[in-house]
C-alpha cells in the first residue's frame, strides 16, 4: 500500500495515545472528533478510507467509535493495536465517569444536590427525545419502515418485551420490506 | 457477588452484539434487566446514572461503566466492559478481512436498510423509558421538553443543554 501524503504507520503507543486523546477531548459524541483526528491531524487515514472503514463500523453492532479504534488498530497494528485503541479510548473516559458516580452516590441524600441530578437527567431525557425525533423523522416518507419502528418501540416500550426475541422477529420482516420496496 | 458478575457478564456480552445502531438503541433493554429483572437500582437511579454518564467525554456508552461499578465495584466494570465491548470488537476484527468482499453486496445494503427502521424505534423507545424515569414533576417534564426543543432545533453543544437542566435543577423550583 502506497502511503505517499500520509504520516508513517502509527505504531502500537501512538494508536493508544491518539485514542486516549481522542477520549477525554471528545464531549456529546466523539465522531466528528475522531474524523478531525485521525483524518486531518494524525493523518493516519484519507478521507476515502476512513468513510470505508466507518461504513464497517457503522453496519456492525457496537458504538461507532468503538469499534473504529479496533479497526484502525488492526488495520496498522494486528491484535495488539486494536487492543491498544480499544484501552485507550476508553480507560480515560472510564475513570471519569466512576469519579461521577462516585459523587453522586456521596451526595445524591442532600436534597439539593438530588435537585441538582434530577434537573440533569431530564435534560439529558431531553436530549435521547431529540435524537430519536431526528431519526424517526426521515420515516415519515417510508411508511413500511415507520410502521416496523412503531411496532419495534411499541412492543419494547410500552409491552417491554425483551429485546433478542423482539428483535429476531422484526429484524428479517424489515430486512424483507427493505429488500422487496427497493429491488 | 459471583452471581451478580456472571449476571452482568450475561447481560452486557447480548447487549454488546445486539447494539446495531450504537448504544442508545440497547438501553431499553439495559433498563429492563437492570431495574426490572435484577433489581439492582430504581428507574429513577438508572436515569441519573445515565445522564451522568452523558455529561463525561467519551463514547455515549459509559453508562454501561458506571452500571458495573454500582452493582460489583472494581470486578464489576472490569466484567461489564469486557463484557459490554469485547464481543463486538471480535466482530470487527474478524469482519474487516471479509468487508472488502461483501461491502458492495446487495444483501449488503438491504440489511443495512432493515436495520434502520430497527434503530429508529429502539432509539425513540430509550426516549420514552428515560424520559418517564426521569419527570417525576410538571418541572422536570418542562426541562425535558426545552432541552428536546432546542436540541432538535439548534446546534447548541449538548454539554451546555446538560448544563442547563442540571443548574434549573439545582433552584429546586417545582420539585
Amino acid at each position: 500500500m502506497s502511503r505517499d501524503g500520509h504520516a508513517p504507520r502509527p505504531t502500537v503507543t501512538e494508536i493508544f495515545i491518539g485514542f486516549l486523546t481522542l477520549g477525554l477531548t471528545a464531549f456529546g459524541g466523539a465522531l466528528p472528533l475522531a474524523r478531525r483526528e485521525i483524518v486531518e491531524r494524525r493523518k493516519w487515514l484519507d478521507a476515502d478510507a476512513f468513510t470505508d472503514l466507518l461504513g464497517l463500523c457503522q453496519f456492525l453492532p457496537g458504538g461507532n467509535v468503538i469499534n473504529l479504534s479496533v479497526a484502525i488498530g488492526m488495520r496498522f497494528r494486528g491484535v495488539p493495536g486494536a487492543l491498544a485503541g480499544l484501552l485507550g479510548l476508553l480507560v480515560g473516559p472510564s475513570l471519569i465517569v466512576i469519579g461521577l458516580g462516585v459523587i453522586y452516590q456521596r451526595t445524591h441524600q442532600d436534597p439539593r444536590i438530588a435537585h441538582l441530578f434530577a434537573g440533569l437527567a431530564a435534560a439529558a431525557a431531553g436530549l435521547l427525545i431529540a435524537m430519536a425525533a431526528k431519526i424517526m423523522w426521515p420515516l415519515r416518507r417510508k411508511p413500511e419502515a415507520a410502521i416496523v419502528a412503531l411496532l419495534m418501540f411499541a412492543s419494547i416500550a410500552i409491552l417491554r418485551t425483551p429485546l433478542l426475541p423482539t428483535m429476531l422477529v422484526f429484524t428479517p420482516i424489515s430486512v424483507l420490506i427493505a429488500w422487496k420496496v427497493r429491488r | 457477588m459471583k452471581n451478580d458478575l456472571l449476571s452482568l457478564a450475561a447481560i452486557f456480552s447480548q447487549l454488546s452484539l445486539l447494539a446495531f445502531g450504537g448504544g442508545n438503541s440497547i438501553l431499553p433493554e439495559m433498563q429492563r434487566q437492570v431495574v426490572q429483572v435484577h433489581e439492582w437500582m430504581s428507574k429513577a437511579d438508572f436515569s441519573a446514572l445515565f445522564a451522568v454518564a452523558q455529561a463525561a467525554p467519551g463514547p455515549n456508552m459509559m453508562v454501561v461503566t458506571l452500571i458495573g461499578w454500582h452493582v460489583a465495584g472494581w470486578p464489576g466494570v472490569l466484567v461489564t466492559s469486557i463484557a459490554k465491548f469485547g464481543p463486538s470488537s471480535l466482530v470487527t476484527i474478524a469482519a474487516m478481512h471479509a468487508w472488502e468482499r461483501f461491502k458492495d453486496r446487495p444483501w449488503r445494503r438491504f440489511i443495512q436498510l432493515g436495520l434502520v427502521p430497527i434503530t429508529a424505534g429502539l432509539v425513540a423507545a430509550s426516549a420514552l423509558l428515560i424520559a418517564e424515569a426521569s419527570d417525576g414533576t410538571w418541572t422536570l417534564a418542562a426541562i425535558t421538553a426545552l432541552v428536546a426543543l432546542v436540541s432538535y432545533r439548534t446546534k447548541l453543544h449538548p454539554l451546555w443543554l446538560l448544563a442547563g437542566g442540571a443548574l434549573i435543577g439545582l433552584t429546586g423550583f417545582g420539585q
